[in-house]
C-alpha cells in the first residue's frame, strides 16, 4: 500500500513541475523585474539606469496618484459590501421557494455576463444628463428634474460604485445562493421548533455558516476592485477632470501613452504592496496560526 | 531578460519558418507589411489610397490595421522582439526617438536627398523626422489641432458674427447665449480640455512665447503676466461651458462636433479632424459651416501630424521595398489624393492649393512659412511632460476649489521635476 501512494505522489508532482516552473519564471519573474524597473529612469524601454527612489517621490507628490488611491479606498469598500449585502438580500429572497425561480436567477445573473466595459458603456448612456435618465424624467414632464452625478466631479465616484454593484451582486448571489442550498434542512426545522423569527436565524445562524461563500465572494470582489480599470475607462475615463482616476488607469497611461516604465512600475509595486497588506493578516492567520496549534 | 529574450526569440523563429513559404511563393514581389491605426471608415479609405499606389508601383501591401494605441505597442513589440514589420506608423513627436537611439531604423538619407526633403517639408516637421543630421521617418499628412468650427445658421440667427479676437468671440458668445443656442460645445475629456488650453495659449501669448516656453523649457514664463491673461481666457471659457453646456463631462469629441451640425450648439474647438464629420454629415465647408484656423485669426497653426517608420530586418529585398514605399508616400499626387480622403493637408508645401477644400487652402497658406505655425507639443516635450501637464489643465477645468495661483505652481514644479 506504501509504495503505490508514493509512486502515485511522485508522478503528481512531476505533472505539476512544468506548471510550477512556468509560474515562478513569468509571475515571479515578471513581478521582480517590474520593481526593479520602479527603482530605473525607464522611458518608453527598460533600462538600468538606477534613480534610488526617485519615482516613488514623484508618484507620491502627484495628486492624480493621491486621488486615484483614495478613490480605490472608496470603491473597494462601497462595492465590496454593497454587492455581499445586495447579492446576500437576493440569494435570500430567491431562497424563499419563489415561482419563476429560475426565471429571477437568471435575470439577476445576467448582468454578470456582461463585461465591465459594456457596463460602463451602458450606465454612461443611462446617467447622461444630456441623454439618459435625467433627460428621460424631463421630457415626461418633470423638468426640474436633476441627476447629475456622472458628470459631477464630487459625485461620479458612485455612478461607478453603483454600475460595479450591478454587474457582480448577480455573482455574490449565485455563490450565496449555492450556500444557502447546502444548509442543512434539519437547522431550519429546529429553528423552528424553536420559535426563532427568521431574520435572527439568517443573521445568526446561516451567515456563520456561509463564512466561506462569503469569504471566496469578498476574494473576488476585491481582485476586481485592485485591477479595476475598464470600468473607469468606459464610464468615465477617469473624468470629470481626475474625480474618478483609479491606481490600475493610472499605471496604464503612464505605460502605454506617457512612455514612463519607471513610474508606472512604480505605481504598480504600490498596488503589490496593497494586496500583500491586505492579504497579510488572512495569510497569517490560515497559515501561521494554524501552524502553531497543529 | 535573457528567459524573455529566449521566448521572443523562439517565437520569431517560429512566425518565421511559418511565413518563408509564403515569401518562397511569391517570388520577386516587394512585400511590406504595414502597422498603422486606421481603421475608421474614413482613415481606412484614405490608407487604402497608399496601399493601391503601392500595388500599383509593383509593391505588395500587407495590410495590418490595429485601431488605437495597441498598434504602436503592437509594433514596438515586434520591433523589441526581433520580429519587425517592414512600416510602422507613429505620430510626428519625439516618441520614437528611443527607437532610433537604439538602432533598430533604417536611416532614409538616400531618399530624403532624392526627394530634397529640407526644401519641401515645414521646418519643425523636418526637425522631428532627423535625429542626429539621419531621417528616420516619412511625414505623410498635416493636421492642425486648433481650429473654430461653427455653424453659420446659428451665427446669422443670432445676429453674432464670427470672431476677430476673444473680446469679439465673447461678444458673439452673449448674442449666441441669449439666442437659446449652446454658444460653444467642449467634449470635457482631458485631452479636449488640453487642446482648448493649447489653442488659448497661442491666440494669447503667440508663437515666441509658446516655442520659449515648450522648445526651451523655459519655466519662468509660467509666471507671467501674459501666462496669467491665458488662464484668464481659460476660465472664462471654462465658466462659460459650466453654465450652458451641461452635458460635457464626458462628451466625444465626434458627439460634440454633431452639436455644431445639427444646430445645437454654435461654436466648437476642434482639430480639422472635425471636418471628416461635417463631409461626412452632407455639409460644405463656406456654406453651412464654417472655420477659422488657429481659432482667432492671425494666431499661430498648431500642427501634428503621422509618420512612417522603416524597421531594420537585415533583408535587402524588404530594404527595397521600404524605398519604394517612401517615394509612393510623397507622391505629389498620391499626398493629395490622401489627404483630401483624411481630412488633413499634403505635408508637402509644393502642391496645387486649388485642389483642397476652403478651409484646407487657409491652413496650407499657414504651413508653408515658418512665421506662422508652430508643432504640437509632443514635439518639444516628452509624452511624460505632456501628459502630467495635461493633468493639471484638466484638473483646473473641473475643480471648484482651485485657483489660477494653484494652477500656476503646479505648473511650475511639474516643468522643473518631469524631465
Amino acid at each position: 500500500m506504501k509504495y503505490p501512494l508514493i509512486s502515485s505522489r511522485l508522478a503528481a508532482r512531476l505533472t505539476i513541475l512544468p506548471f510550477v516552473v512556468i509560474a515562478l519564471t513569468i509571475f515571479v519573474g515578471c513581478v521582480l523585474w517590474s520593481v526593479q524597473l520602479s527603482f530605473t529612469s525607464s522611458k518608453l524601454l527598460p533600462n538600468s539606469d538606477f534613480v534610488g527612489l526617485d519615482q516613488y517621490i514623484r508618484l507620491f507628490n502627484t495628486t492624480r496618484w493621491i486621488v486615484s488611491l483614495k478613490n480605490m479606498v472608496v470603491f473597494g469598500v462601497l462595492f465590496t459590501s454593497g454587492s455581499l449585502v445586495l447579492g446576500f438580500l437576493l440569494a435570500v429572497f430567491i431562497d424563499q421557494k419563489v415561482r419563476a425561480e429560475s426565471f429571477f436567477r437568471t435575470v439577476f445573473l445576467y448582468p454578470h455576463a456582461l463585461s465591465f466595459v459594456v457596463t460602463g458603456l451602458a450606465w454612461q448612456w443611462f446617467l447622461n444628463p444630456a441623454l439618459g435618465l435625467q433627460e428621460m424624467v424631463r421630457v415626461a414632464g418633470w423638468e426640474s428634474f436633476t441627476f447629475d452625478w456622472l458628470v459631477n466631479r464630487d459625485f461620479a465616484i458612485y455612478t461607478v460604485v453603483f454600475a460595479a454593484i450591478w454587474q457582480a451582486s448577480g455573482l455574490v448571489m449565485a455563490l450565496m445562493l449555492a450556500g444557502l442550498r447546502g444548509v442543512d434542512p434539519e437547522i431550519w426545522k429546529a429553528t423552528k421548533i424553536d420559535g426563532v423569527p427568521t431574520w435572527r436565524v439568517y443573521l445568526h445562524v446561516i451567515v456563520p455558516i456561509l463564512g466561506p461563500v462569503i469569504f471566496t465572494s469578498v476574494i473576488l470582489l476585491s481582485l476586481s476592485v485592485v485591477k479595476g480599470y475598464d470600468i473607469v475607462v468606459a464610464m468615465t475615463g477617469g473624468g470629470p477632470g481626475i474625480a474618478t482616476e483609479v491606481p490600475a488607469k493610472f499605471v496604464l497611461d503612464h505605460l502605454l501613452q506617457r512612455a514612463n516604465i519607471g513610474l508606472a512600475m512604480a505605481g504598480a509595486t504600490v498596488m503589490l504592496l496593497t494586496v500583500i497588506a491586505a492579504l497579510a493578516p488572512w495569510l497569517y492567520l490560515k497559515h501561521v496560526k494554524k501552524g502553531a496549534n497543529g | 531578460m535573457k528567459f524573455k529574450r529566449y521566448l521572443s526569440g523562439s517565437v520569431a523563429a517560429l512566425c518565421l519558418a511559418a511565413t518563408c513559404f509564403g515569401t518562397a511563393a511569391s517570388a520577386e514581389g516587394k512585400k511590406a507589411e504595414v502597422i498603422h491605426w486606421w481603421t475608421s471608415a474614413s482613415e481606412a479609405a484614405a490608407i487604402k489610397v497608399f496601399a493601391d499606389r503601392f500595388k500599383d508601383a509593383g509593391g505588395e501591401w500587407v495590410d495590418n490595421g490595429i485601431a488605437g494605441d495597441a498598434a504602436k505597442r503592437t509594433f514596438t513589440n515586434r520591433l523589441l522582439g526581433g520580429n519587425p514589420p517592414q512600416v510602422g506608423q507613429f505620430n510626428v513627436t519625439r516618441e520614437f526617438e528611443e527607437i532610433v537611439d537604439a538602432g533598430l531604423l533604417n536611416n532614409l538619407n538616400a531618399e530624403a536627398e532624392a526627394g530634397n526633403w529640407a526644401e519641401v517639408l515645414p521646418g519643425i516637421i523636418n526637425n522631428v523626422i532627423k535625429r542626429d543630421g539621419n531621417y528616420y521617418a516619412v511625414p505623410v499628412n498635416i493636421h492642425g489641432s486648433n481650429w473654430l468650427w461653427y455653424n453659420k445658421a446659428a451665427f446669422e440667427k443670432a445676429g453674432a458674427k464670427p470672431p476677430t479676437d476673444w473680446d469679439s468671440f465673447f461678444a458673439a458668445v452673449d448674442k449666441l447665449k441669449a439666442d437659446g443656442i449652446v454658444p460653444i460645445a467642449v467634449g470635457g475629456e482631458s485631452w479636449q480640455e488640453r487642446l482648448t488650453f493649447n489653442a488659448v495659449l497661442l491666440s494669447v501669448a503667440g508663437r515666441d512665447f509658446y516655442l520659449k516656453l515648450f522648445n526651451n523649457r523655459d519655466a519662468e514664463l509660467i509666471k507671467s503676466e501674459k501666462m496669467g491673461e491665458v488662464i484668464d481666457v481659460y476660465t472664462r471659457l471654462r465658466d462659460l461651458v459650466r453654465e450652458t453646456d451641461k452635458g460635457s463631462p464626458g462628451r466625444s469629441w465626434n458627439e460634440t462636433t454633431s452639436m455644431v451640425i445639427t444646430g445645437k450648439a454654435a461654436m466648437q474647438i476642434m482639430g480639422d479632424w472635425a471636418k471628416g464629420e461635417f463631409i461626412s454629415a452632407g455639409q460644405k465647408a463656406g456654406v453651412d459651416y464654417g472655420c477659422i484656423p488657429a481659432v482667432i485669426p492671425q494666431s499661430p497653426y498648431m500642427i501634428s501630424g503621422d509618420v512612417f517608420v522603416f524597421p531594420k530586418t537585415g533583408d535587402d529585398a524588404d530594404r527595397e521595398a521600404q524605398s519604394l514605399m517612401v517615394n509612393v508616400m510623397l507622391d505629389k499626387e498620391t499626398q493629395i489624393a490622401f489627404n483630401n480622403v483624411k481630412g488633413s493637408i499634403p505635408v508637402r508645401s509644393d502642391v496645387d492649393p486649388s485642389k483642397l477644400d476652403p478651409c484646407g487652402a487657409q491652413a496650407i497658406k499657414l504651413t508653408s512659412s515658418d512665421a506662422t505655425h508652430v508643432g504640437s507639443t509632443g514635439m518639444y516635450i516628452t509624452p511624460d511632460l505632456a501628459g502630467a501637464i495635461q493633468d493639471i489643465y484638466t484638473e483646473y477645468w473641473n475643480a471648484s476649489d482651485m485657483t489660477k495661483e494653484d494652477m500656476v505652481a503646479r505648473l511650475v514644479e511639474t516643468f522643473e521635476t518631469v524631465n
